[in-house]
């Protein structure tokens, strides 16, 4: 039986159990929303801009553990999509955008809303199609799967012409994907795994260094195992975050520009530095000639591109984490010079250091009673939801006082833009996070400013009775670059100030969502827990103090222990 | 240090793109490309001169693994091999001049491969380095125009 390509589209998406897409309309799809309207196993969820379609689907796939599906038009549609596939390209999230086209005649001819978005996005899809050929249609939607979940996952673009959604096609049968240029490494080398384990073996400084990684390849378990079992403390990056038990006694909390003070003293002076799934960020090292400039460093990563890149590595090992991990433990398991309390008690005087310095200077800050303290927001959003809710941020300082106050014991309960750092990204990722787990709290932790960057969200929450909330921590300013501009541009705010600011109350009402306001610490518990109760979309506009500063902090270029503490 | 890399990438199109997107994206340069079919006909041989450090080069070939369409990444300088370079030099050639453009011609082994009035087009393969030398010797009698390829290269026989 022959399809037309927009019903093929659907089929396909189907196939690869796709039952929630994130898109918006346009002339160049108009055959797959017509096909849409008689389809009842796919949901679309009509966002208000195109840029939050792809947040939103890449918080569906990061909770889920699934790949995220967005669609969106040609021309300004495509390009609208651009920020939120750099955000996933970054982040390394599994994600498949499709853009409409022009007809193929017209390809190359300015048509109306034309852009070259297999061109533009280039540099930032894990890799990209233009689907010229109807019957190339199915082979490449299957691929782009393929590629989005499968090795480093990623966003992979099809960019479908409107006559290809147009031409009836007869449906390929499904075969195993085989391509020639791509076979990811998966196991681990033997060789590399030995030397691993005899230099953790032999550390008497060891310190494990978590990344995304280790989210993205579901290995917590496997590195929670290594960690207990050899007594190793672990700091972990922002997209790290929920790795490792972020209570545990083993854990440092994040590291390098506003990591912990104690968790970057401990990678300084470390022998051993076990790098699993993260990429050395410089928002991470500081000043890379200091990082760990005494360590061996094991880096454990699926990119052989990624082994290297920024810092020297000892022994790499190119895997999927999971699978090192595994073979890691296995050999502990089987090893007979491993001894589980001569390895404690080796160990003993680097932990009785880390607590020593963790007692010089904790995670703290100075509380008042008059007025809102951003941190003690979040410690009392931790502990109102006990530890349990899904948290999403938009980019700047909430984001970091939510990293470093939230503790977060569990993978996939977090979802951030980390390598692109997106204003803007936290509302919408809240929706595609609470359609992934429709039962959980979910709440979005913005800043005033940023929360202005895709704030029309509020109308695709009210369509699809989301019950997402969002705690605006609203000093005022754009609080990041302000705290920049006061630490290293002689206290000149410079277009930070946000003079006019909306009424996030009234803003929230206007949508038929509920709008409630804090403006002392005393309203902060009964605002949450009015707000948690609530079945309704809430923004909760939290009036914090103005200058408030996230310490510690490393600035651009330095060491990273040459910290500012207060 | 200069390096020849050899690629061989899936014959489509956007491919090139992606090679050179990847050095413009990094701030690499590309000194020399060269690209075109090989004996598989959806296979081209890419073959390109870039220069860096040793930590540079071995990014370049990384990124370069990474990408979809691409099938091997061989840094030539890591084996013996043979590279060649193709010139097309139109040198003016009037009665006086004549002979002797053909004795340089002949003796770096190259080519007069059209005639004209005034000017020979001459052609020379070979290394860089003897390319450079010819066009050294041709210049005082007055080059008009140089067209070069890319260098392209091939591993030798293991000769045991």
């Amino acid at each position: 039986m022959k399809l037309t390509g927009a019903q093929a589209f659907l089929k396909c998406l189907e196939e690869h159990g796709v039952d929630l897409i994130f898109g918006y309309p346009g002339g160049a799809l108009i055959d797959v929303y017509d096909e849409l309207m008689k389809n009842d196993n796919i949901h679309h969820v009509l966002t208000r801009h195109e840029q939050a379609a792809v947040h939103a689907a890449d918080a569906y796939g990061r909770i889920k553990g699934s790949v995220g599906v967005a669609l969106v038009t040609s021309g300004p549609g495509a390009t609208n999509a651009v920020t939120g596939i750099a955000s996933a390209y970054l982040d390394s999230i599994p994600l498949v955008v499709f853009t409409g086209q022009v007809p193929t005649k017209l390809i190359g001819n300015d048509a109306f809303q034309e852009v070259d978005i297999v061109g533009i996005t280039r540099p930032i899809t894990k890799h990209n199609y233009l689907v010229k050929d109807a019957e190339e249609l199915i082979p490449i939607i299957r691929e782009a799967f393929h590629l989005a979940n499968t090795g480093r996952p990623g966003p992979v673009l099809v960019d479908l012409p409107k006559d290809v959604l147009a031409t009836r096609i007869t449906y390929p049968e499904l075969k195993p994907i085989s391509m020639r240029t791509y076979k990811p490494t998966y196991e681990p080398h033997p060789g590399q795994i030995e030397k691993a384990c005899q230099a953790m073996l032999k550390a008497k400084k060891p310190v494990i260094y978590a990344g995304g990684g280790v989210i993205l390849s579901d290995s917590n378990e496997e590195l929670t195992e290594l960690a207990r079992k050899l007594n190793i403390p672990v700091t972990m990056t922002l997209m790290g975050l929920g790795g490792f038990p972020g209570t545990d006694p083993l854990s440092m909390g994040m590291l390098g520009m506003h990591g912990t003070y104690f968790a970057n003293m401990a990678v300084a002076n470390c022998d051993l530095l076990i790098a699993v799934g993260a990429r050395f960020d410089d928002r991470v090292t500081g000043r890379v000639d200091a990082f760990a400039p005494h360590a061996q460093i094991i880096h454990i990563d699926i990119d052989p591109s990624s082994i290297s890149k920024n810092v020297r590595v000892d022994i790499p090992i190119v895997a999927d984490c999971k699978h090192a991990l595994d073979a890691i433990n296995a050999w502990f398991g089987r090893s007979k010079e491993f001894n589980v309390e001569e390895c404690v008690e080796k160990n003993r005087p680097w932990h009785e250091q880390i607590r020593e310095w963790k007692n010089k200077h904790p995670l703290g800050y100075i509380e008042e009673t008059d007025i809102i303290k951003p941190q003690f927001v979040i410690q009392k959003l931790h502990e109102l939801t006990g530890g349990d809710a899904i948290i999403t941020t938009e980019v700047g300082q909430h984001q970091m006082w939510t990293a470093q106050f939230y503790h977060f014991n569990k993978p996939r309960q977090w979802a951030t833009s980390g390598g692109l750092g997106v204003m803007g990204y936290g509302f919408p990722a809240a929706i595609g996070a609470q359609m992934a787990a429709p039962d959980k709290v979910v709440i979005d932790i913005a800043g005033d400013g940023s929360i202005q960057m895709n704030i029309q969200e509020l109308a695709t929450c009210r369509q699809e009775k989301l019950p997402v909330k969002v705690a605006i921590l609203n000093n005022g300013y754009l609080g990041m670059v302000r705290q920049w501009q006061e630490l290293f541009y002689n206290k000149q705010y410079s277009s930070t100030v946000m003079e006019v600011a909306p009424d996030f109350v009234k803003v929230a009402e206007a949508y038929g969502a509920v709008g409630l306001r804090a403006l002392k610490p005393s309203d902060v518990e009964p605002v949450i827990k009015e707000a948690l109760k609530t079945k309704n979309t809430v923004f909760m506009d939290f009036v914090i103090a103005r200058e408030e500063g996230v310490y510690p902090m490393v600035p651009a270029g330095k060491a990273t222990t040459e910290m500012l503490l207060v | 240090m200069k390096h020849t890399i050899s690629v061989l990438l899936q014959n489509k199109p956007g491919v090139l793109s992606r090679v050179t997107g990847l050095f413009s994206g990094r701030g690499f340069n590309i000194e020399s490309l060269s690209v075109a079919q090989t004996l598989e006909p959806d296979v081209s041989c890419l073959t390109l001169v870039t220069s860096g450090e040793d930590t540079i080069i071995e990014q370049i070939t990384k990124q370069l693994h990474k990408l979809i369409d691409i099938i091997k990444v061989t840094d030539m300088c890591e084996h013996d091999n043979v590279e060649r370079e193709m010139a097309l030099i139109r040198v003016k050639a009037e009665a006086h001049t004549r002979a002797e453009v053909l004795r340089i011609v002949d003796i770096f082994r190259g080519k007069v491969i059209d005639v004209g009035p005034k000017s020979y087009v001459v052609e020379i393969t070979g290394k860089a380095s003897k390319l450079q030398a010819v066009i050294d010797i041709l210049r005082p009698i007055g080059i008009q125009e140089i067209v070069r390829s890319g260098t392209i290269a091939m591993t030798r026989a293991h000769k045991s």
